[in-house]
């Protein structure tokens, strides 16, 4: 018993880790169809600029503050230098260019930063918390904390303002939007800086857990997306039950059967969901009118 | 600027003047300066580009210059194995320091072997030098050689039964199948043997099966990088009593930062160099390991790690070979590396021979412990 709570609460700390990455795939994609590669670098610089602007002696909350803050601007950048010019390429140029994105932050993070790991203090202290003879740390609850919270404001933001409302537009039909007045190129610059500031307010939250160096995104971003297919690409709920599902499956096959199966077990499961629901579990089959 | 010295170069030389103008000593180095590696590449280049500054400072070697042409393979086997092949044809080096990995180095191999060029590598596995290669050395301790001095310490402990932790990446993968072939020597069972990515975020699942072993009296890690802090900070979540061996891949303060009070008691095999300030006056190796801890850290402003100490013995037997060979023939600089002994280096004793070409031995390792937040010998 206790030992399958231990494995729960890893599957949930893991977990909250991935579905806190997946939603910073939502609004972009919601916005464009573009699925962002460079999304776990915008996870990687909340992390790294935190570290770094604490140790240029900021206090924590602050640092971190500037780290959500810059990760925006950095996101907006990207939109502004790289997408809007290729505004007319179909979406597998975007995807390749925020590929090229991705390995061009990595390469200025590793020169401006440096090669080293860092982590920082947690939230509320490292002292685990008892629940049934299992364990978890107190920084677990606060990335699950966040997601939930990410994952409430995202649905209200989608469901209940205008601008979500323009932004599903948009993605829907580009044209069509502009033509109703929503202006699709503001759309897209905002995308990029939500999407951007949630994958640094992940980078903030999950690096007292897994550290963090110039290039953690790059395995952060793989678990996310998968997650986040999991769950049905877009969807806020299919990226927040992808991830801790993806996380939960992981702990118990490392527990039970053996850690060497832990990676594969979770991707046969991806694959076999998707092969059954090929929009993920919470997706909405997408019909296209010819 | 380098073609231009190539021109004069090739002039002088059809002038027949070269034997007394081209008076410099070509050294060449491909090093994982950036990518995934980099934490070992980074100090490594750093190291060697200051050693060959004080050299020449201090006249280069039996009165030559000492030119340093040192290439960034990024990790990259493909990349390493065709800056081998620039430096041995283009550089016309008469010696080669580097391959930061082990897959690196591999490459590297044959491209020396048929060169006939001495080589020496800077990275860990055993493969490197056995079997012995002519022209192939290296200066790092082996994978092989931790686990001996870790099982070591655990039988004269009276431990028998442990489990088993190790990172799927390269590093910790060669160390536990090392570990595995010479545990029986010991006598001590490995009742488990887990797993982790090196990448993952929480081994709790792994130490927590690990943790239900009946009569359980020591875990031991293999790995480097983020995987061994989050397998100490998991171990103290978990609360296990027994001690944690970890490998000499996280022997680094940063590793205690990373890992936090978790890390205290933890024990680990590693060199003289992290523990400079502590040795005693009269041990041989004090006083290379403080200069060189002193020199790197004024010259960079980063703290010393093990990596660039391995850098640092390479030169030092490399250049020492030269001078005793008293020519760039790179045949009588093979013989003189081979014949190096009692060098004293930031990795212990080096004796070199015909059928070693590493020349340490288990003394060159000293056990460690974390005691308040620090690095002391292990009583």
């Amino acid at each position: 018993m206790a030992e399958l709570m231990q494995f729960l609460m890893s599957g949930v700390t893991v977990g909250a880790v991935y579905a806190l990455v997946a939603l910073g795939f939502t609004i972009i994609y919601n916005a464009s169809d573009v699925v962002n590669f460079a999304q776990g670098e915008f996870v990687m610089l909340g992390g790294m600029i935190t570290v770094f602007a604490d140790q240029a002696g900021l206090p924590l909350p602050l640092a971190a503050l500037v780290a959500v803050a810059s990760t925006a601007a950095i996101g907006v950048a990207l939109n502004k230098l790289a997408i809007e010019p290729a505004r007319g390429a179909p979406v597998a140029s975007l995807i390749i260019i925020t590929i090229g994105a991705s390995i061009f932050i990595r390469g200025a993070a590793q020169v401006g930063f440096d090669k080293q790991l860092h982590r920082f203090p947690s939230i509320s202290g490292d002292d685990p918390i008892r629940v049934l003879g299992a364990t978890i740390l107190p920084q677990s609850l606060w990335v699950l904390a966040g997601a939930l919270a990410v994952f409430v404001a995202l649905w209200l933001f989608f469901t209940r303002t205008l601008m979500g409302k323009a932004m599903l537009a948009t993605s829907n039909n580009r044209l069509a939007a502009k033509l109703v007045g929503i202006n699709t190129d503001w759309v897209m610059t905002l995308s990029f800086a939500l999407s951007a500031a949630i994958g640094a307010l992940a980078g903030v939250l999950v690096t007292p857990i897994t550290l963090t160096s110039y290039d953690v995104g790059i395995a952060l971003a793989l678990k996310g997306f998968a997650a986040a297919m999991l769950g049905g690409m877009g969807n806020p709920k299919g990226a927040l039950v992808g991830g801790i599902l993806l996380g939960l499956i992981e702990a118990m096959t490392a527990g039970y059967i053996s850690s060497q199966y832990k990676d594969a077990a979770a991707f046969v499961v991806i694959l076999a969901v998707l092969f059954a629901m090929p929009q993920g579990l919470f997706g909405k089959k997408s019909t296209d009118r010819v | 600027m380098r073609t231009l010295t190539c021109t004069t170069l090739a002039t002088l030389l059809t002038l027949g003047l070269a034997g007394p103008v081209a008076a410099e000593i070509r050294i060449g180095a491909t090093l994982a300066e950036t990518g995934g590696a980099s934490f070992l590449g980074d100090p490594e280049a750093k190291t060697l580009k200051m050693l060959v500054d004080e050299a020449n400072a201090a006249g280069g070697i039996n009165g030559e210059e000492i030119v340093l042409i040192a290439y960034d393979d990024g990790g990259d086997p493909n990349k390493a194995r065709t800056f081998a092949t620039r430096l041995v044809e283009d550089d016309e080096v008469v010696a080669i320091i580097g391959g930061s990995t082990t897959g690196a180095t591999m490459a590297i191999i044959p491209v020396v072997e048929d060169a006939g060029i001495p080589f020496i590598s800077l990275a860990g596995a055993v493969d490197i030098i056995e079997p012995v290669k002519p022209f192939t050395f290296k200066t790092p301790h082996t994978d092989r050689m931790a686990c001996e001095k870790i099982f070591d310490d655990m039988k004269a402990k009276g431990i028998t039964k442990i489990g088993m932790i190790s990172g799927t990446d390269g590093f910790g993968a060669s160390m536990r199948n090392q570990c595995m072939s010479v545990v029986g020597d010991y006598g001590i069972e490995v009742a488990a043997d887990e797993s982790y990515g090196p990448q993952d975020a929480d081994m709790t699942p792994q130490l927590t099966n690990i943790r239900g072993i009946e009569g359980l009296q020591a875990v031991l890690n293999a790995g480097f990088g983020q995987g061994p802090a989050i397998v100490t900070r998991n171990y103290a979540q978990l609360g296990i009593e027994v001690p944690l061996y970890q490998s000499h891949g996280v022997a680094s303060k940063s590793f205690i930062e990373l890992a936090g009070p978790a890390a205290e008691g933890v024990r680990l095999p590693a060199a003289a160099l992290l523990i400079a300030d502590q040795l005693p006056e009269d041990d041989p190796q004090r006083a290379v390991v403080v200069g060189y801890k002193t020199a790197f850290e004024d010259a960079t402003g980063e703290p010393v790690s093990t990596f660039g100490g391995h850098a640092y013995d390479a030169f030092h037997i490399l250049t020492g070979a030269i001078e005793r060979a008293g020519s760039t023939d790179p045949q009588a600089i093979r013989d003189q590396i081979e014949a190096t002994a009692g060098y004293i280096g930031t990795g212990g004793e080096v004796n070199m021979s015909a059928e070693d070409h590493l020349g340490l031995d288990l003394s060159a390792f000293r056990m460690l412990q974390v005691k308040d937040g620090n690095w002391v010998p292990a009583e």
